[in-house]
């Protein structure tokens, strides 16, 4: 008697009970449903909800190995104990110590996120008498990846229980939620813990932990040998204070070698996930192609206020704005959140003229929020929850215009 | 038979659950989302409605038969007007910190809705005791959820009731804060006001469902 078959014994035993959902929920998790429908026509297609969310799950998963081993790789880089990596395969980064450091930090994030989401996905479950929804499955993977890598377990824990119930299930659970979950709990996180989630302690494993030891030293008086102080600062955070891109190279933005987010900072897998969601027709080309496009038609206007002398360097807001446009898809979580969050299929605008015109004030908006608001260093997720609201006003205007199109023709013919 | 009638308790009894302003009314949100932030504003702010409604509506109750309908509104705003002058200037005087938190929100319970509304749907057609019934009742309705609001909030947000610190000195990491526990600034925020609002809400309407509109 094989996993399968006892599964099916459970899942029959409690049918009609009030655990039933929680039952099924793991049997359809690993094995197709052995229900099938009886009469009518129906159309048959493979992909149901479940195999969806587990092929963006998969274009998630080289973000999440590069994010461990880069955690690694940033901690004993921080540290001095490490040459930084030479491009994309540098020897110094894909090392077994990298690896190690990245997992005891990382996977923990992994295993709350799921956790806790799908417990309180459970719980609703049960206490709504419908089947386990799947809409947990992507978010529980896209929230460890958009939060710093030393963020506490138990924020996560409130943040998570907080965005799945205040941001989905009051809405009547997955496909009806208005915000992407994912980002709500960010928000939830940015907002309530701001900081666990911004400045330049954070971004580093164990950049927190060295600040509490020089004080500890200080205040005991002993010597500071070896305790220098870690400044893991994003280029984000350096730009927004006029200190220019550190020593990061255009290539380290590129491949990802920065601080950051975890699984946020390389343009390159993310590029490469993005094309995989395209090609299997998952994530809407159309919210990725004009999301960059809106924030490279902002990059450029802030480009030429800088080049017309409107804006001199001793303004706060040159260091963003002089930033080279194309520079801005590179750096933050911009590529991240534009090819795995604004695509959300629930919380984007439904028609392909609505996704042109959502997709591009996401990416506009996003650098708007950058540059102008150096307290809120990331704009995509504010960016992004602003549009997922404005997503159904978008789509409504959208058909009552073809709808005015299409009368306007008909009286054509018919006078 | 106890001091009230069963009609006159029911005056008081229903808003505080039932028909209460802020839940089921939906009136009067705005001071609920800005002055929450703290316990002790949210006491002193619910004590102002108090006096202000109580008393305004024996007032408006007592010159019902002789204020003309035409002009009713600008008679109600000068008698709200007078009482919440009255407020702010012992505020002023007696607890001038205190009246700096609340700042503008102390003039603002003249636009309170719930104050308006009570005028117009109950002391107009209602005798005075009746009408200061109702305007208590009312204002403990809605004290109830500012206090409720304010005391997850501050707790939440600031780790202190009534400026007391409960659980433990976030700077000296002491009580809660040695284990790792940080307040929470999004309760600080209006927003979470909102939410601390909707959940009360969404409890009330599950324990109630007659309660719950299509």
């Amino acid at each position: 008697m094989g996993l399968k078959s006892n599964l099916h014994n459970l899942k029959e035993k409690y049918k009609g009970t009030k655990m039933a959902p929680a039952f099924n929920a793991i049997h359809t998790f690993l094995y197709l449903p052995n229900e099938t429908t009886h009469n009518g026509t129906h159309i048959k297609a493979a992909d149901d909800l479940k195999r969806t969310m587990n092929i963006v799950i998969m274009a998630l998963v080289p973000c999440l190995i590069f994010g461990i081993f880069n955690a690694g790789y940033q901690h004993y880089l921080a540290l001095g104990e490490i040459e930084a990596a030479n491009g994309f395969l540098g020897s110094s980064f894909w090392t077994m110590d990298n690896l190690i450091v990245g997992l005891w930090q990382v996977l923990p994030l992994v295993v709350v996120s799921y956790g806790v989401g799908l417990a309180v996905e459970f719980v609703f479950a049960v206490i709504k008498g419908h089947e386990v929804e799947e809409g947990y499955l992507v978010t529980g993977m896209l929230v460890p990846l958009i939060v710093p890598v030393d963020t506490p377990l138990w924020m996560l824990a409130v943040a998570v229980v907080f965005g799945v119930v205040i941001g989905k299930e009051v809405f009547g659970g997955t496909g009806m939620n208005i915000l992407n979950p994912a980002l709500t709990i960010r928000a939830f996180l940015f907002f309530a813990y701001p900081t666990w989630m911004s400045g330049d302690k954070v971004w580093v494993h164990g950049a927190k932990a060295r600040d509490e030891a020089i004080a500890v030293a200080k205040e005991a008086g002993s010597s500071l040998e070896g305790l220098d102080a870690i400044s893991g600062e994003t280029i984000l955070g350096s730009l927004a204070q006029n200190k220019g891109l550190l020593d990061h190279s255009v290539m380290d933005m590129f491949y990802g070698i920065i601080p950051g987010s975890v699984g946020e900072t390389s343009t390159l897998l993310i590029l490469l996930a993005g094309l995989f969601l395209i090609f299997t027709k998952i994530g809407s080309w159309r919210i990725m192609l004009s999301s960059a496009i809106g924030a490279l038609v902002m990059g450029l206007i802030f480009n030429g206020v800088i080049s017309s002398g409107l804006i001199t360097e001793s303004s706060k807001f040159y260091g963003l704005m002089s930033t080279e446009f194309w520079h801005h898809l590179l750096i933050g979580g911009f590529a991240f959140g534009t090819v795995f969050m604004a695509t959300d299929p629930v919380t984007a605008s439904q028609t392909n003229k609505g996704k042109w015109i959502y997709g591009f004030l996401v990416g506009f908006i996003s650098i708007m929020i950058r540059v102008f608001n150096p307290a809120y260093p990331e704009g995509v997720m504010l960016a992004i929850l602003l549009m997922n609201v404005f997503a159904p006003t978008i789509d409504h205007y959208v058909v009552q215009g073809n709808v005015k199109r299409r009368l306007k023709r008909l009286k054509v013919k018919t006078a | 038979m106890g001091l009230l009638s069963k009609k006159d308790a029911a005056l008081i009894k229903d808003p505080l659950a039932d028909n209460n302003p802020i839940t089921i009314q939906v009136l009067g949100i705005c001071s609920a989302l800005a002055i929450t932030a703290e316990l002790e504003a949210s006491i002193v702010m619910s004590i102002s409605v108090l006096f202000v409604l109580g008393v305004g509506n024996v007032v408006i109750s007592l010159m019902r038969n002789i204020i003309p309908s035409k002009i009713r509104i600008i008679v109600q705003l000068i008698v709200v007007a007078t009482l919440v002058i009255i407020v702010d200037l012992v505020l002023k005087a007696f607890a001038y910190e205190l009246s700096k938190t609340l700042s503008v929100f102390v003039g603002l319970i003249i636009t309170n809705c719930i104050i308006m509304g009570r005028f117009e749907a109950f002391a107009l057609g209602n005798g005075p005791w009746k009408s200061f019934l109702d305007g208590i009742g009312n204002s403990l309705g809605y004290a109830v959820i500012l206090i409720i609001v304010g005391f997850f909030r501050e707790l939440l947000g600031s780790g202190t009731l009534l400026g007391i610190p409960v659980l433990g000195d976030p700077i000296e990491k002491t009580g809660l804060y040695a284990l790792g526990y940080e307040n929470n600034g999004f309760m600080l925020l209006s927003p979470m006001a909102l939410i601390v609002v909707g959940i009360i809400i969404w409890i009330q309407r599950t324990r109630n469902k007659d309660l719950v509109e299509d």
